[in-house]
């Protein structure tokens, strides 16, 4: 794997390599089942060959299709399902927990639309929670994706790991950071940036911001490490308090409420080791907007990272 | 069917019965009533309908048996006992810590149990996931679906029920036990659900009722082979039914009996496997 960042933006969209991906996978293992929840024209799904009767559209109920899902798991196949992030959490969070977790079974599950990327669908569909909700699920897998090979290669190991598994992505593009045929460690983050001062941890669209954060502190003759942590869960702890001794400060930057997020999970892990700052939505309800607009509407930019990291160097 | 076949069903489910009191005589409390309004089907079920293996629970081409009003899993443990899935004296440990046998079945727990349920409606999906896997492998055999009438009140019942009919998952059989009772008490007084084979016709099945508690009934309603449309079967039970005291009891749906009640009840069963044999 290479990190490729230069900030230039990736041309694929995230929806159609999710479309693309699983239309493979339908083909490459009989074992896959894809159930979506009428949302299958926002990833490109619905135009899926019609050889295979593994592509499911449950209509507009969420809490069968995960309940189908998992009856499925029980059956020997490997389910992956998808609808928007509100949906795919809030609206079936007992499904999920009980009908999966709790019964053993193994679902992949698609949140698309994470936080503000949802924008013009407003606060009804923009989840700021979905990662609080999954981290209390027990051995739930969480991922926040970062670029379209880390899509790609997440999707693929997905399906065959077993328990809940819950992806977070959008479904425009994004930076491009990693090189093409990737491969994710899950559970392990990866330093994109090495610095002395302080060390930025960052998931999902932050991981961008967040190199851009490094660049203003680097004019101002600040040396920040990034790391895209993108497992919030297994979290990387080694690797967190690695950077927490190194720098002393750890800055997270998290598209989620700053309850039960990336945040969260690093404070609990650090246990008081180093000066914490988060840069995360203050416990608020979404909103309608643009996403350069939202981003800013809930300081979720490069420049509130930046002042986020000098306060937190400068804390007491 | 003949007089003898239909002796030996009401004798199991009179042995059923006896497992359900002695489960919940051996803890001091459990859900008897729901458990013993089954007894009758699963009897049945066990006893002549499904094709299932005690030494090989998991055998991939089984049929299978979701009950999604988990609660009744006293009266599915008696049946998996009774057909050697594991020791009848295990019943006893239904609900002591550390025990395969809990209050809600539990996949991972029991063996013989297919599915975890007990978030009620939540079975149902379950069900038909595990139905549409066994017909996309091409395998010729059935999933059972048990649901309790107070379960429909979960908007998720009809969720799964809709997407059985109109995807055709045929090989589900949708058994409801309308046992006119919830927690809280009739079901027509807590939020009455009106006619449910009506209800399943609307939705796109070939729904029938029959009187539940009739093991002669029962079997004629699931020896039905869906054609078209995925058969619902509306059966008319008494929740508690076997022991009058617990079928006139206002709150049945679970009691904490003393071991002397316990022991009057399994008197009048013990009393009526002797008068079946």
């Amino acid at each position: 794997m290479n990190v490729i960042y230069t900030g230039e933006m990736d041309t694929r969209l995230f929806k159609n390599v999710i479309g693309e991906t699983i239309s493979e996978l339908l083909r490459e293992d009989e074992n896959v089942v894809y159930l979506d929840a009428d949302l299958m024209n926002c990833i490109g799904t619905a135009k899926l060959p019609k050889e295979t009767d593994r592509a499911i559209n449950c209509g507009i109920a969420e809490a069968n299709m995960i309940g189908i899902a998992c009856g499925l798991s029980a059956a020997g196949f490997k389910p992956i399902v998808h609808t928007f992030g509100p949906f795919a959490s809030r609206r079936c969070y007992d499904q999920v927990f009980l009908s999966g977790g709790y019964a053993g079974n193994s679902i992949t599950v698609i949140g698309t639309d994470p936080g503000v990327t949802a924008t013009f669908n407003g606060g009804t569909h923009m989840p700021f929670e979905d990662i609080a909700l999954y981290r209390a699920i027990p051995n739930a897998i969480i991922v926040d994706i970062t670029d379209v090979s880390m899509l790609k290669d997440f999707l693929r190991q997905a399906k065959d790991l077993p328990g809940i598994k819950y992806l977070r992505v959008g479904r425009k593009g994004s930076a491009k950071v990693y090189s093409e045929d990737s491969h994710f460690q899950i559970g392990k983050g990866i330093v994109l940036r090495e610095g002395k001062d302080a060390a930025i941890i960052a998931c999902g669209i932050m991981v961008h911001e967040a190199m851009q954060a490094a660049e203003i502190l680097s004019q101002d003759g600040i040396e920040v490490a990034v790391i895209d942590i993108f497992t919030i869960k297994p979290l990387d702890v080694e690797l967190v308090k690695t950077y927490a001794r190194k720098t002393g400060t750890i800055v997270t930057a998290e598209n989620h409420n700053k309850i039960g997020g990336l945040y969260s999970a690093v404070k609990d892990a650090l246990d008081g080791e180093a000066k914490t700052g988060y840069v995360a939505v203050e416990d608020e309800f979404g909103e309608v907007g643009p996403q350069d607009y939202l981003q800013k509407r809930f300081g979720l930019t490069s420049d509130h990272i930046a002042r986020k990291v000098k306060e937190t160097i400068n804390k007491k | 069917m003949q007089a003898k076949q239909k002796k030996e069903l009401m004798e199991f489910a009179c042995r059923i019965r006896i497992g359900i009191v002695e489960e919940i005589k051996a803890r001091g409390f459990g859900h008897i009533g729901g458990s013993l309004s089954i007894a009758d089907l699963l009897a049945v079920l066990y006893g002549e309908i499904m094709n299932y293996d005690p030494k090989n629970p998991k055998m991939e081409d089984r049929d299978k048996l979701v009950c999604s009003k988990g609660h009744a899993g006293p009266a599915v443990y008696a049946a998996l006992a009774l057909k050697g899935f594991f020791p009848y004296e295990n019943l006893k440990t239904l609900n002591q810590p550390g025990t395969n046998l809990p209050s809600h079945c539990d996949r991972k727990k029991t063996p013989g149990i297919d599915m975890t349920t007990g978030s009620l409606g939540q079975g149902t999906s379950l069900a038909v996931g595990i139905a549409l896997g066994d017909k996309l492998r091409g395998r010729n055999c059935r999933t059972f679906l048990i649901v309790g009438d107070g379960e429909t009140n979960e908007g998720q019942v009809w969720e799964a029920a809709m997407f059985t009919a109109a995807k055709k998952v045929n090989n589900l059989v949708w058994i409801i036990d309308n046992n006119k009772k919830q927690l809280d008490g009739y079901t027509c007084d807590v939020l009455n659900i009106f006619n449910l084979e009506e209800k399943f016709r609307a939705f796109g099945f070939d729904a029938i009722t029959v009187d539940g508690n009739d093991v002669e009934q029962v079997y004629e309603a699931l020896s039905r082979k869906a054609i078209d449309k995925p058969i619902a079967i509306v059966l008319n039970t008494v929740k508690g039914k076997g022991i009058k005291e617990i079928e006139e009891a206002a709150g049945n749906h679970s009691m904490a009996p003393k071991p002397e009640d316990c022991d009057r009840w399994l008197d009048i069963l013990h009393k009526e496997l002797a008068e079946l044999a």
